[in-house]
């Protein structure tokens, strides 16, 4: 029967991802309710060394797989992989977390293994032994709840922080495997990193957002002002996007980005339905428009109405004040 | 050269979501439109033929026969003809949907096949590369830009904090992010061109599959709408008394900064 509750332990450039602690934390507490064992399985090039921060998250086990052809993520290369380890050791239920790389891998592990897959997960419990989880569709302005009743193992991506990470450290038993990479048919001619001291904004705890009214992209100096005081991401509504005053990866909404962080704060954004689908899970979201009719004001926790570029630096420099206190 | 594209009908963007009796997501009296990033996929499915100077454009999908609507707008575009399998009334999970896709391809000569990376419906993400993995041919996901040339695919994806450039053979998924181009609306001389332009419509048996084939490995228990968030305070005065209450309010009473 199958059994262990498997957790991909997503690293780029030797780093762990964030939703990878808070898979494992959520994951301890599923695997003592099923009475199983929580895994890791890491892959990569010299990666070994990140086997600690994995254990200060609980997990009984972690699968090691080194070599240089998985220095870098390719679809192929990592399918394989972790196909042959789960085909191997039959767990019960295999979470990643929804970012670019999880999501891509998911889907191809999941036909592979001819199971099924519920994405960008936001809650799971088990009920009568089953894995239940919760997943947001249209973009958030509905929910479902689904499960994977008989295939196996059951696969699902989890959005970032829906979990929180709880350390509980524990010095995991590690198996190394030889792997066997097969042939990866992409193959990778460039990599292009923008480099940003900024958290991603997925992850990101606290998300300051610019829309219509930021006018023109050298604006958004600052938000990013703001950002930087907050150690926050900087975001960008469809309207700011289509305008070409921010990147498409910038993007909040239902045609961008689902994110759920602590703070949300709306710069000149009006609300409309694709964006507000984007982000009102945000525990607290902060509105700043100039409109007092603006929808946003609907859905968020404080509003200032007023000219974004009076309100926005003098906020800047008081939470300075109170931050460095 | 022979191009498919996959594309899926979804609820239009604005549409408001409620629930019917059965406690189901209300279809009746939606309006449908093209996955937003499927038309992304069409765009660059036309260009590639346009850039070629040859090729044939030929879009799938999988529903009911409302979706004619979406193919017939490929069609407006400029795509050759259509292909619509309409299952009939069972219940589908991606690796149903995929299955019958992979199906219908499998039977057809291509060599490129693109689709949106996501529809903005269930957003799942998954119906492309799991087609690329039935057919066993390699995917490339969330391309923002494409030349095909000698075989190859080279293509620029998103990834986490960047971009990378990914070539692959032929025949090849590759799945669209926005960025990759701006779709081109229908001329009113291509509407009454897709009038005529051929749309065959298949069901379950004429692809080949039957009903327990294409059994879904997920099941949804329960549909529910979000709590409505409750409108908070606006915080009064000039822009720089409430800007500092504001912080201070974070700070004391939010707590999250």
């Amino acid at each position: 029967m199958a059994k262990g509750i498997w957790v991909f332990a997503e690293q780029r450039e030797g780093q762990i991802k964030k939703v990878v602690f808070e898979l494992l934390s959520e994951g301890r507490k599923v695997a003592d309710q099923l009475g199983e064992e929580l895994c890791a399985v890491l892959l990569g090039k010299d990666v070994a060394g990140l086997v600690d921060s994995l254990g200060e998250y609980g997990v009984d086990k972690v699968y090691i797989t080194e070599s240089d052809g998985l220095e870098n993520y390719t679809t192929d290369g990592y399918t394989n992989v972790v196909t042959d380890l789960i085909k191997e050791h039959q767990p019960s239920v295999f979470l990643l977390g929804c970012t670019i790389t999880g999501r891509d891998l998911a889907a191809q592990v999941a036909q592979r293994l001819e199971t099924g897959l519920m994405t960008d997960c936001t809650g799971m419990e088990v009920v009568d032994g089953q894995l239940v989880f919760t997943r947001p569709i249209y973009a958030g302005k509905a929910f479902v709840k689904a499960s994977c009743p008989e295939a196996r193992p059951v696969m699902a991506t989890i959005r970032p922080n829906t979990f929180t990470a709880e350390a509980k450290p524990k010095t995991p038993e590690t198996v190394k495997v030889t792997p066997d990479i097969g042939n990866i048919r992409q193959v990778i001619k460039d990599i292009v990193r923008q480099v940003s001291e900024r958290p991603e904004l997925t992850e990101a705890d606290i998300i300051v957002s610019g829309g219509r009214g930021m006018k023109g992209p050298e604006n958004f100096k600052i938000l990013e002002e703001l950002a930087d005081v907050l150690g926050a991401a900087v975001g960008a509504s469809r309207a700011a996007v289509d305008a070409g005053w921010a990147p498409h990866s910038m993007q909040v909404g239902q045609t961008g980005k689902t994110v759920s962080p602590v703070l949300y704060i709306a710069c000149g954004i009006s609300g409309a339905i694709q964006h507000l689908a984007g982000m009102s899970s945000a525990k607290c979201i902060v509105a700043i428009n100039k409109d007092e009719e603006a929808n946003i004001f609907k859905v968020a926790d404080y509003g200032i109405v007023g000219d974004l570029f009076e309100v926005v630096p003098i906020l800047t420099e008081e939470l300075k004040k109170l931050t460095a206190q | 050269m022979k191009i498919l594209v996959c594309l899926k009908q979804t609820f239009d963007t604005e549409a408001k979501i409620v629930l019917d009796e059965n406690g189901k997501i209300e279809r009746q009296g939606v309006s449908l439109i093209m996955n937003p990033y499927d038309e992304f996929a069409v765009e660059e499915a036309l260009r590639l033929k346009e850039n070629q100077g040859e090729g044939e454009v030929t879009v799938i999908s999988v529903g009911g026969q409302q979706t004619q609507d979406a193919l017939r707008q490929a069609l407006a575009m400029g795509a050759d003809k259509a292909v619509l399998v309409d299952p009939g009334d069972v219940e589908l999970d991606e690796y149903s949907t995929a299955t019958i896709l992979a199906k219908v391809i499998s039977g057809m000569e291509y060599d490129i096949i693109l689709g949106g990376f996501r529809a903005i419906d269930d957003g799942s993400a998954q119906v492309a590369g799991r087609v690329a993995e039935i057919l066993n041919i390699p995917v490339v996901n969330m391309i923002t830009k494409l030349e095909v040339a000698d075989g190859k695919a080279v293509a620029t994806r998103e990834i986490e904090g960047g971009s990378e450039v990914v070539e692959v053979p032929l025949p090849a998924v590759l799945t669209a992010q926005k960025g990759l181009n701006e779709p081109r609306y229908p001329s009113m001389k291509g509407i009454m061109k897709a009038k005529k332009k051929p749309m065959q419509k298949m069901t379950l048996a004429d692809v080949g599959l039957e009903e327990g084939q294409i059994a879904p490995k997920v099941k949804a228990i329960s549909f529910s709408l979000p709590e409505p968030r409750k409108a908070g305070k606006i915080i009064p005065g000039e822009p720089a008394e409430a800007a500092r209450e504001l912080a201070r309010l974070l700070r004391e009473e939010a707590k999250v900064v």
